[in-house]
Parts: structure tokens; C-alpha cells; sequence
């Protein structure tokens, strides 16, 4: 037992996530956490749900999806080792933008969110540090998604070709 | 930058009796497709000779006859001996011209001109080549040159970033040099397709995860110029100095030697004392409208 609360601490506070905070504020978000695994495939989530918990990835990798009808699950991005699964547990209304699949088994620090965010109106300088986070990641996506919308290694003759079938 | 070893630059070519300004003609030995709209040419001198000796990172002027000239890094192995490789992106007229040649087709190639990787400067230190698209190309002769030498430097990292999975180039030596020990290989695509469980998002977002010696690594970026600055900028957060960092620019060239100005960006001739800068050295024009 404690050695599984050992591991549990340690992968938490080894996140990205958790550099910088104080540690009255790492014991909060030990007290919420605890360790999971997750076949290939699993779904963390899906989009419309109510967004009580998020994830830490220790190792493995899963798959941010937007279902479309006729294409099925379409990937736009994916999560590895270090990185937050779940943004949308502190931002009203804390319902799911998207499906999370695992692709490759998944070792997981999830996080009671719910209880998170009774902590984060409770304490304004934790509730303050999580927003710091939570919009971090969230700029990362908005610079990723605006890189990826620019198709930067598109052939700028297809691109051409594109825009001239638009005007005619 | 001083030559590395082996290479010829273009004082010594003059000075050698060689005019920079008249090709020598090559004839294609191969074109190996790598995908869609990228293919690999294999040339050998028509006079039996030896291909010119390059340094990694640098680039030949390669004139198809009677459609045009233009500039393409070297892709191949800088230290072995074998036929001039360039993987080319079709993308417009010459480039186009170029992936109809055959086996035995004649090609005129000037070169090879400016400035290299400084691999030099990695002797016993990390490794970190970033490239997006094509740029991986111009970056493949370090990767040969480390690889061949791979005693003489720390850890190697690779970081990839294509547009789609069937865009990745050079496919069966990524996955080879990745299931070595010799180097860390990380791949992501922009957009994702059924089937492929690889890594989705930019590559900036893989600089962010890579296992980094801050102090001493080097960091060689080459991809298209917005790739290239969000990639410095994000290894400069990750506590990488500036005089690490290099980048291969791109302009339009005409004569390749510095004689024209057609490649002039600011006050730097990107054949001339380009392609490859430090990145200190060109930040100040990286992203400014009308250089
Ligand atoms: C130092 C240097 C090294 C290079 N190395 C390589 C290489 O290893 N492999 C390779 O495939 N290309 C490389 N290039 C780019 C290559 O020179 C151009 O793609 C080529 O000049 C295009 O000629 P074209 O006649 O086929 O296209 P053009 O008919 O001149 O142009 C067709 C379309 O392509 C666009 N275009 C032209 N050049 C580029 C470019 N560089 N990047 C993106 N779009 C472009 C034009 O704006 C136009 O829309 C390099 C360029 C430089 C300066
Ligand atoms: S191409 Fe003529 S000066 Fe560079």
C-alpha cells in the first residue's frame, strides 16, 4: 500500500503539471489523485459527458477524437507521457469537447475534478494556479491547432489549386 | 563557419581551375519515389569521375536543360562514397520536369555551395535534429555522418514532423534508425488517418517532450520558415542557448555564389554565407515583413 502511494506521488509530482506548485497545494491534488491503467482502445472519456475527473499520462499515449457521421472517430491530436487529458473539468459548463481513446496501454494518474473545483472556489490561490495550468495547456492546443490549420508542409501548388477552384 | 573535412569550398573551386558558373553533367542512376510527390535521384558523373565532395547541409544548383535551374540540398551520405543523392518535392516546373527523368537522363549540377551543419561542434555532445516536411532531407547527411561516427557524440534525438502519415519521407530508415540504439526517433503528423497510432499534433509539441543535456546539446532545425521559428523558440524555452541553435534557410537563387543578389535577405546572401545560420545570427529577420 505504501508503496503504491509512493509511486503515485512521485508520478504526480513529476508532471509537468505540478511544477512550480507549493506543497500545500501538491498534497490537495495528491489527496484527489489516484493510479490507473487503461487497455488499448478504452475510452477516457466521451464528448457531451459531464467532466468530473482528468488524467495525467505516466506512460503510453491516447487519442483526442471528434466522432463525424460516415468517417467515424477522427483524430486531431494526440497525448503522451507528461501531458493533461481533460481541459474542460475547470471551464464552464465542464461537459467533454471530445471522445479521449487509448492508443497504446495507458498508465494514468486520474484526478477527482469535481472535488477539484470545490477546492479552486475555497482557495482562490489554488484555484488560481490550476487556471495558470489549465490555460497553459490550452494555449499549447490554440498555437498547435493554428500551426496545423496553416498546413505548413502543404505542396503550396495544391494550395493553389484550392483557392483557384474557389474563386472560379 | 570553417569547411568541415573533406569539403571544397568555392574559393578552393576557383582556385582549382573549376568555374562555378558552368554545370558539370551528371546522369541519373535512379529515382526512388518516397511518396506521393517526393522522389530521391541517384546521379554519378557522366565523365566517370567522382561526385563532388559535400558537407552536410550544403546544396548544388541543378539545371535541367532547357527548363531551368535550381537550388537542392544534398541528401546523401557525406563521409561515404556513392552516387550525388537530392530528394526533391515536385512543386512546380523544374521540380516537376525533374521527377519525368529516366535512368541515364543527363542533369547539369554547379556546386556544392554554402555553408554546412556544424557538426564539428557536436563532437561529444547531444544531438537534436528537428525537421518538418521535406526539411528532413537536407538534415539526412548529419544523420549519416553521426550515425557513422557514433562514438564521438552524446545522445541523438530525432524529431519528425510530417503532414499525414503517408507524406513521412524517408519511412523504412526512420524506423530503422529508431529501433536502434544510436538514436531517439520521434515522429507526429498534423492530421492523423485510420490505422496510424503514431503521434498527432506539431512538432514543436515534441521539442516540449524530448530528452534534452541543455548545456551542451546542439539543435539543427530545418522545415518551412514558421516551423523553424516556433521550433527555436520553443527549445529556447526548454533553457537551450542561442548560439546552439541552427537553421537551413530558403530563398529563390539564381546564380548560387553570391554574384546576383537574387537570394539577398536583409544584409545576408543565402547562397553565400547561407543556407545554414546560427540562429542568433538571423533571428532578427525570422518572421519580419518585407526582408
Ligand atoms: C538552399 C536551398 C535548398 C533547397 N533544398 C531543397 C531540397 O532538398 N528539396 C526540395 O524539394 N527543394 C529544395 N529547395 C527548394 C527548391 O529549390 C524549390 O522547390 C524549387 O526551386 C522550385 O522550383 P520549380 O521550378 O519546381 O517551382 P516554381 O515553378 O518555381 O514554383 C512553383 C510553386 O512552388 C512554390 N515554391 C517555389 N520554391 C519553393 C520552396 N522553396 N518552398 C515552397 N514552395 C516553393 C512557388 O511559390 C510556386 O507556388 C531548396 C531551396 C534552397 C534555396
Ligand atoms: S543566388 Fe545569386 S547572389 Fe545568391
Amino acid at each position: 500500500m505504501g508503496d503504491t502511494l509512493e509511486t503515485l506521488k512521485s508520478d504526480l509530482f513529476a508532471a509537468p503539471f505540478c511544477e512550480g506548485l507549493e506543497d500545500t497545494h501538491l498534497e490537495v491534488l495528491l489527496a484527489c489523485a489516484h493510479e490507473e491503467r487503461m487497455p488499448k482502445g478504452r475510452f477516457l472519456f466521451h464528448e457531451g459527458a459531464a467532466a468530473d475527473y482528468f488524467y495525467i499520462i505516466v506512460s503510453g499515449r491516447v487519442g483526442l477524437e471528434l466522432n463525424c457521421p460516415n468517417r467515424g472517430g477522427l483524430s486531431i491530436q494526440t497525448c503522451d507521457a507528461g501531458d493533461v487529458v481533460g481541459s474542460s473539468w475547470l471551464i464552464p459548463p465542464c461537459i467533454w469537447r471530445f471522445d479521449a481513446r487509448v492508443l497504446e496501454e495507458c498508465r494514468l494518474v486520474s484526478m477527482d475534478a469535481a472535488v477539484l473545483r470545490e477546492h479552486c472556489k475555497a482557495d482562490p490561490t489554488f484555484g488560481y494556479a490550476m487556471v495558470e495550468r489549465i490555460a497553459q495547456v490550452k494555449a499549447e492546443r490554440l498555437d498547435a491547432a493554428r500551426l496545423q490549420l496553416l498546413d505548413l508542409y502543404g505542396n503550396p501548388e495544391e494550395g493553389r489549386h484550392v483557392a483557384r477552384t474557389r474563386i472560379d | 563557419m570553417s569547411p568541415e573535412p573533406g569539403s571544397i569550398n568555392l574559393t578552393d573551386r576557383i582556385r582549382g581551375g573549376v568555374d562555378p558558373m558552368v554545370p558539370r553533367i551528371y546522369n541519373v542512376e535512379r529515382i526512388r519515389r518516397n511518396n506521393h510527390d517526393t522522389f530521391t535521384m541517384e546521379l554519378n558523373p557522366a565523365d566517370g569521375g567522382n561526385p563532388e565532395p559535400f558537407s552536410a547541409g550544403q546544396f548544388n544548383m541543378l539545371y535541367i536543360f532547357g527548363v531551368g535551374e535550381i537550388p537542392v540540398s544534398i541528401s546523401g551520405d557525406p563521409v561515404q562514397d556513392g552516387p550525388l543523392m537530392h530528394t526533391i518535392r515536385e512543386v512546380g516546373t523544374v521540380t516537376r520536369a525533374m521527377a519525368r527523368l529516366k535512368p541515364g537522363d543527363s542533369i547539369g549540377v554547379r556546386g556544392p555551395f554554402g555553408s554546412h551543419w556544424p557538426v564539428e561542434l557536436a563532437v561529444g555532445t547531444d544531438v537534436v535534429i528537428v525537421a518538418g516536411g521535406i526539411g528532413l532531407a537536407p538534415l539526412r547527411p548529419v544523420i549519416y555522418q553521426v550515425t557513422g561516427n557514433r562514438s564521438r557524440y552524446g545522445r541523438m534525438v530525432l524529431l519528425y514532423g510530417a503532414r499525414a502519415p503517408k507524406e513521412i519521407l524517408y519511412q523504412r530508415q526512420l524506423k530503422a534508425w529508431g529501433g536502434s540504439f544510436d538514436m531517439d526517433v520521434h515522429v507526429t503528423v498534423d492530421r492523423g488517418e485510420r490505422g496510424w497510432n503514431g503521434e498527432i499534433g506539431v512538432v514543436t509539441g515534441l521539442i516540449r517532450r524530448a530528452p534534452l543535456d541543455r548545456s551542451g546539446a546542439i539543435a539543427l532545425i530545418c522545415g518551412p520558415e514558421i516551423m523553424m521559428r516556433f521550433s527555436a523558440q520553443e527549445l529556447l524555452r526548454r533553457g537551450m542557448d542561442k548560439d546552439r541553435i541552427y537553421v537551413s534557410m530558403e530563398r529563390n537563387m539564381k546564380c548560387g555564389v553570391g554574384l546576383c543578389g537574387h537570394c539577398q535577405y536583409g544584409a545576408k546572401i543565402i547562397c553565400k554565407d547561407g543556407p545554414v545560420y546560427r540562429y542568433d545570427d538571423i533571428e532578427s529577420l525570422l518572421g519580419r515583413r518585407e526582408v
